[in-house]
């Protein structure tokens, strides 16, 4: 295409905009207005940039565009999603899968970190009770996700290092570090891959949810 | 009234932080304290601030605020805050209550509206903003939310809105819609309204302004959301922004039949 058709069809178009505003825009005009709106409305806070909203990633995209639509994401792109996220899971550097539960308790009770009145160098929480049920002992939890109570009783678990337990403890560890490598879509965090938790706090977290002397696991 | 308010809910305070309460769980010790916030209400003060502020003779042109058009005409209150946001002609933009009591302090009353928006939540100007708010709020209680699709603009904001509702973002991926996108669910022991429809009388958008038991704190609409974006590990929403405009908007727009108890008092 030279450079005069491309003149004349882009004049066509905003002649076209121009004369349409009679009629409802269009669903990627209506996504064009909301990206500008965005810009245009919010502004770096300390530590916490506009960024975080307007460069986001395809997951995100296509998740919110899915939920707009008010239909989940086709199956085709869904698992793309996933096995992507999928690959991006780092694993424990040195195959240690289970930490310390107790350190696990604090972290899942913290909700800590990372807004705007956070200090950047706050340790940041899991935020696990917000969404979970998780110990018996604590009854202020939320219910956006499911319960955790007994997580590694009902699955079976008595021996975490044992070969028996080796996929239930990676798939912890994989939904914990990313959520959306199993469920494209969910409404739940990705702890590790976004770098809200590290894998120290990952670990401890496994352990929480694991490890058979945890009172998750009573 | 209002002390013996602040005495019961000094009283359930010091009882919730004692941790051994004799035949007493913990959750039926939560519901009483629920049930004692609505005793008294001291969002009153909010309003008969914002009551008196509205007639009062202020700011550089010193004048009134009571010809500024809430929507229904010139100086008519009551019935404007369940039609908000909607168009306004003569601003030609998308108006929440706030945005547009801001608007009439500048036109009206000769305040500088730039300058009022940059203040930040409970303090000057913006603590007039939010007592006017909740008188406005007030003047219009037990009546239902009906905001107008009419206009082309109020169908694109509605739109944009929804847009922003579920747009997720920030390190925990959240959107609004993470937390009230489905019905009963809660975040620790707080209950979540739904806000992709109507929640029900009083729930959601139709409880704000509130006043904040546990801050002291009135809080306007436009406090709420940028509390929720806070929540949400989100930059800074600019206040009366077209964003928030669209997002209560939406929000407006779903709640159409609740009616209104604003201002509610809250934890």
């Amino acid at each position: 295409m030279n450079k005069k058709t491309q003149l004349v069809l882009a004049s066509l178009a905003a002649a076209l905009v121009a004369a349409g505003c009679a009629s409802a825009p269009s669903v990627a005009e209506l996504n064009a207005l909301t990206d500008k709106i965005v810009k245009a409305s919010f502004r770096d806070q300390n530590h916490v940039k506009v960024e975080r909203i307007t460069a986001t990633d395809e997951t995100n995209r296509v998740c919110s565009e899915a939920d707009v639509a008010g239909k989940p994401l086709d199956e085709k792109t869904a698992k793309r999603i996933e096995e992507a996220n999928l690959k991006a899971i780092k694993w424990p550097s040195d195959g240690k899968f289970i930490g310390d539960w107790k350190e696990g308790e604090k972290i899942a009770q913290s909700g800590r970190g990372l807004t705007w009145t956070d200090d950047v160098k706050t340790v940041n929480g899991g935020n696990c009770y917000n969404c979970h049920q998780i110990s018996k002992e604590e009854i202020s939890y939320g219910t956006i996700g499911p319960s955790l109570y007994n997580y590694g009783k009902i699955r079976g678990v008595t021996d975490p290092a044992s070969p028996a337990s080796k996929a239930i403890v990676e798939y912890t560890w994989g939904k914990i570090w990313n959520a959306k490598a199993y469920n494209a879509c969910s409404n739940m965090p990705r702890a590790g891959h976004m770098g809200i938790l590290n894998e120290t706090q990952v670990r401890h977290i496994v352990g929480l949810l694991l490890d058979p002397k945890s009172p998750v696991n009573q | 009234m209002k002390k013996a308010s602040t005495l019961s809910i000094a009283t359930v305070l010091a009882l919730c932080a004692a941790p051994v309460m004799a035949q007493k769980t913990a959750s039926q010790g939560i519901d009483e304290y629920r049930a004692m916030l609505q005793d008294g209400n001291p969002a009153d003060l909010f309003e008969a601030k914002g009551e008196d502020l509205w007639k009062k003779v202020r700011g550089p042109k010193n004048a009134s605020l009571e010809k500024c058009d809430l929507g229904k005409g010139p100086g008519v209150v009551k019935g404007a805050f369940v039609e908000l946001p909607k168009y306004f002609a003569d601003t030609q933009k998308m108006q929440d209550l706030e945005s547009r009591l801001v608007t009439c302090m500048e036109t009206l009353q000769g305040f500088n509206a730039a300058e009022i928006s940059k203040t930040a939540f409970g303090r000057g100007e913006m603590s007039n903003v939010t007592a006017l708010a909740t008188w406005i709020a007030a003047e219009s209680k037990g009546l239902r939310f009906n905001l107008s699709q009419a206009h082309a603009q109020e169908k694109t904001f509605y739109e944009v809105g929804k847009r922003l509702f579920f747009q997720r973002g920030g390190p925990h991926d959240f959107s609004c819609a993470s937390c009230h996108g489905e019905e009963g669910k809660r975040i620790r022991l707080q209950d979540l309204p739904i806000l992709t429809k109507n929640p029900g009388d009083g729930v959601g958008f139709a409880a704000w302004p509130a006043y904040r038991v546990s801050n002291g704190q009135m809080w306007s609409m436009q406090l709420r959301l940028n509390d929720c974006y806070r929540q949400q590990r989100f930059p800074y929403p600019g206040f009366a922004s077209d964003a928030t405009v669209a997002l209560a908007t939406y929000l407006g727009v779903n709640a159409k039949g609740a009616a209104s108890v604003a201002p509610a008092i809250k934890r």
